[in-house]
């Protein structure tokens, strides 16, 4: 078993997985691209029902980034995992542009269907409260200096968010919207036609195993970040050892 | 493909390729930026060392 906690191991560990990882992805891509086009208009949406293959995958992604985000604060707060941080830093940008996918192509599906770009119902709201919710951490670490300090103020502002998350899952069920209830994941099974499922597996996979790719080398880039400013430092204090002895030579 | 709604489509997936495109960009660049960064800040600590060793060989 590797041990993640170990950055080397964690690093080995990525430099094996990726390139199968991105070539995982690409072929994802490609077929889940290449069924999309394939696939026969819905008898009520027409070809507009291809933007569904990029808009349901987005959205699926943004409540499971913050799922993984929510599990990484965790890790932070009560487990003190040593790479938790990491992949809670290194998710929210991803997060927070699958959630601009999932908003910006259901507000271009909206316009044609509804005859609107937005709504104030409940599970767009919600989505968008989760958009703000991700630039909040975003902007969260970047006005903490100290490491350690922001990494518990995002793991707080994320764990209080995560009460987002069955909001946005029930808020179809809950309140009257003018969003469409489930159809994939209900009881009774999926209501879609399988011709219309298929290339909508196939691109929530591709979105999966591209979330993967880029939050593995983004948690890589922080493990380079924090040996920077470990090398840094360890280059300054022998700096400032030598100094003084130089000093002292130049004054011979 | 001919829909009189041809053009959200295509203006959905140039969103999408954009924001992914940024997205990776993002982590592609900063990991080429840090990899340098390291590198700088290593040669840095090795100098530092070098110029101890040489001063109390």
């Amino acid at each position: 078993m590797v041990n993640l906690a170990n950055p080397t191991a964690f690093l080995d560990l990525a430099h094996r997985v990726l390139p199968w990882l991105a070539a995982a992805t690409i072929a994802l891509f490609v077929a889940g691209l290449w069924l999309a086009f394939a696939a026969p208009p819905d008898y009520q949406q027409g070809e507009t029902v291809k933007i569904m293959y990029l808009h349901v995958p987005a959205a699926w992604m943004a409540t499971f980034v913050y799922a993984v985000m929510t599990a990484a604060a965790l890790g932070t707060l009560v487990w003190r995992h040593p790479l938790a941080d990491a992949a809670q830093k290194a998710a929210a940008p991803l997060g927070a542009g699958f959630t601009f996918i999932c908003l910006a192509t259901g507000s271009l599906w909206g316009k044609p269907m509804w005859g609107t770009y937005w709504v104030w119902d409940a599970r767009l709201t919600s989505v968008l409260v989760l958009f703000i919710l991700y630039l909040g951490i975003i902007a969260l670490w970047r006005a903490i200096d100290d490491p350690g300090r922001a990494a518990k103020a995002a793991a707080i502002l994320t764990l209080v968010g995560a009460v987002d998350l069955p909001i946005i899952k029930f808020s179809v069920d809950w309140w009257n919207t003018l969003h469409q209830p489930a159809s994939v994941f209900r009881l009774g099974g999926p209501t879609i036609a399988p011709e219309l499922l298929a290339p909508l597996i196939v691109m929530s996979l591709a979105f999966t195993c591209l979330f993967l790719t880029l939050h593995l080398m983004a948690i890589r880039n922080e493990i380079l970040r924090r040996r920077i400013a470990r090398v840094t430092m360890l280059a300054a204090v022998e700096g400032d050892r030598l100094a003084p002895e130089l000093a002292a030579g130049g004054a011979r | 493909m001919s829909d009189p709604h041809l053009g959200f489509i295509i203006a959905a997936y140039a969103v999408a390729a954009v924001t992914i495109g940024a997205m990776i960009g993002w982590v592609v660049l900063d990991s080429r930026r840090l990899n340098a960064e390291l590198a700088r800040a290593t040669r840095a600590l090795s100098g530092a060392r070098g110029r101890k060793g040489a001063e109390h060989p």
